[in-house]
């Protein structure tokens, strides 16, 4: 198993290769540069940025360039923000996405697997309406439509907290960016857990379990947890990368500084560095996520060895 | 005091084209070490009634009449009691082993918590005694195979796995519910020696479901023909098998491949099962029947003793004299 784990983390490697390598192409590809802008600037001003940021050689020397600074761990500098280095703007804008986004993951992981069990467990009841509610509303209305109504009702009109920003770490700018992924993720891990406790339960396997005169505690702990939430890890793994690496949405709609943010800048600004440095990171977060999720399906199913 | 009676067993299922009568009527009575067979087509009701007993049926699934177990109500009595009495003094073993097993736990985790539940033992005694039950059911390199998962089990060893499982606690009754049904020949042979066997030594009452005449033929003392979820016989293996006095046992009978009458042709039963969820007024087995009169498509015949040999219960309009003579004129 650890021998798989470390040829897993190894072949990350190319993997990011490829990643970089195509986002840089995308990028240059795209037409205008990082110092376009609408006044003029003098030739002499941008043939110096061009030498500094090394744009004024080939294409293929610059891909050089920046694979060699980034494995010295160096993201390079912004384009944009002069006095930043990529690595300085990753630094103060990831605590912020993962403490928000992880807060909001094992919220709605707990929240949606124990709501899904119950409303499997009493179909028609009144869980079980919630839960159907909940993923009906969770996917039928996106976060950019969730968001301004939370905002609306708690902070417009009932004013208990801020309608967004972000005060060093002050607990109660956080708590509607969290509210909203939650209410997002656990619309989708309360779903698939509540149909996959429901066919898990309807199995032959359950029939034995029954027939062998356990109690319902013991069926549900013991015989139908495990297989069911099988399917539960297979969604939790990309809603784990898009929430912990900075929901792009969530962040625009109370204007966090995170991760997100930082995406949307960088893609607007056409700050190369910038937007290839959080590339590296989301697949790198990526990566280590899918190994994590294949190690907990060996975890849970004896059939699964590597 | 029987250790297992059936009266009037009926089981209703609620399905969005109405109410459908999945099991009518059906009565049996079981002492100890004795065999009953049920045998019938797919949908004849058979598993339906003892899954009723064991409290198993679907969620839309309600039993009626009674199924004593030494007096008490299966069919009425608390989840908690019935909990008491299933796994412990009534078992069951399933049709399909590949499924029945929880692929995600090991077979010692499987069989030591009946033990802990039904018997109080610690997991290391329990696993002792599934130990030596796995010895029983001949699974070879049983205390090393133990901590193993079901799929690492041939089908025929899964089945002996559950076996094994349903008589950890020596119940009184075992239910098999088409146990080789899944199986291969050979396998298949193995299996009911095995549970013949098993019959002998824990002197278990066996309560065998089949479509295989010739499992019943091998295994059973009493044997009872369903057909549309009603009995349409019921008497000992050999009555039944050498004098049968109902149309539908004749059939049966008739389609079974002889070694002894070599180049005949098969004879199969003409037409399909009735949809159970428009059953005819009469007796279920008219549209197929070559016997029929006109009573039998309005009028159920009620399930009496036969006029030939009063020890045979058969449900049929045609008196059995009648019937042998139809018979004979071809």
């Amino acid at each position: 198993m650890w021998s798989y784990a470390f040829r897993r983390v190894l072949m990350t490697i190319p993997t990011l290769l490829l990643v970089i390598t195509v986002c840089y192409l995308m990028l240059h590809a795209t037409p205008g540069g990082p110092f376009d802008s609408e006044r003029k600037i003098s030739a002499a001003v941008m043939a110096n940025l061009q030498a500094k940021y090394h744009l004024d050689l080939p294409l293929w020397q610059q891909y050089l360039y920046y694979l060699k600074s980034l494995l010295q761990g160096d993201l390079g500098a912004s384009f944009r923000y002069a006095d930043w280095s990529v690595n300085d703007l990753v630094a103060n804008a990831l605590p912020i996405s993962a403490l928000i986004g992880g807060t909001a993951l094992l919220l709605s992981v707990v929240i949606g697997i124990v709501l899904g069990t119950i409303a499997a467990l009493r179909q028609n009841s009144l869980v079980d309406y919630f839960v159907m509610l909940i993923g009906n509303l969770g996917s039928a209305f996106p976060s950019f439509v969730i968001g301004p109504v939370l905002i609306l009702v708690f902070a417009i009109w009932l004013a208990w907290l801020p309608a967004g920003g972000w005060n060093d770490y002050k607990i109660h700018y956080m708590v509607l960016p969290i509210a909203l992924l939650t209410f997002i993720n656990v619309s989708t891990i309360g779903r698939v857990m509540r149909g996959s406790l429901i066919e898990v339960m309807n199995s032959n396997f359950i029939r034995t379990a029954k027939a062998k005169g356990l109690p319902m505690r013991t069926i549900v702990m013991r015989h139908a947890l495990k297989p069911a939430l099988m399917p539960v890890i297979s969604v939790v793994g990309p809603i784990a990368i898009s929430t912990i690496t900075g929901a792009v949405v969530t962040e625009s709609v109370f204007s966090l500084p995170g991760l997100g943010k930082l995406i949307i800048n960088g893609a607007s600004n056409r700050d190369y560095t910038l937007v290839l440095g959080l590339v590296v990171l989301v697949t790198v977060v990526a990566v280590l996520i899918n190994l994590l999720v294949d190690l907990c399906y060996a975890l849970l199913d004896p059939k699964i060895r590597y | 005091m029987s250790l297992l009676k059936v009266n009037n067993l009926g089981v209703q299922f609620q399905t969005p084209d109405g109410m459908v009568n999945a099991v009518n009527g059906v009565s049996f009575e079981l002492d100890a070490g004795q065999t009953l067979g049920i045998v019938g087509e797919s949908g004849s009701g058979k598993s339906q009634s003892v899954l009723a007993m064991m409290g198993l049926l679907a969620k839309n699934g309600r039993p009626t009449g009674e199924a004593l177990y030494k007096g008490q109500n299966l069919l009425t009595m608390s989840p908690k009691q019935l909990n008491g009495i299933r796994g412990d003094r009534i078992s069951m073993i399933f049709q399909d082993p590949m499924t029945s097993l929880n692929p995600y736990l090991t077979v010692e985790r499987q069989m030591t918590e009946v033990l802990e539940l039904h018997k109080g033992m610690t997991r290391k005694q329990a696993k002792k005694r599934a130990i030596e039950l796995l010895e029983a059911v001949r699974i070879p390199e049983a205390a090393r195979r133990i901590d193993m998962y079901p799929h690492e089990f041939s089908g025929g060893m899964r089945q002996r796995v559950m076996i094994a499982m349903a008589l950890l606690c020596e119940p009184e009754v075992l239910i098999a519910d088409e146990p080789t049904t899944a199986l291969d020949v050979t396998v298949q042979a193995q299996i009911l020696t095995l549970l013949k066997e098993l019959q002998r030594d824990f002197g278990t009452a066996i309560v065998m479901i089949t479509h295989d005449l010739g499992v019943v033929a091998g295994l059973c003392e009493k044997v009872m023909v369903m057909y549309g979820g009603r009995v349409m016989e019921y008497g000992t293996a050999n009555d039944i098998f050498y004098q049968p006095s109902h149309p539908y046992t004749i059939g049966l009978l008739g389609a079974l491949p002889r070694l002894d009458h070599d180049g005949d042709a098969l004879v199969s039963i003409p037409g399909n099962p009735p949809n159970m969820a428009n059953m005819p007024k009469g007796c279920p087995f008219t549209e197929r029947c070559a016997h029929a009169s006109a009573q039998c498509a309005d009028v159920l015949p009620g399930l009496l003793p036969s006029a030939a040999n009063p020890a045979v219960l058969r449900a049929c309009h045609k008196p059995v004299a009648e019937l042998k003579l139809e018979l004979s004129h071809g």
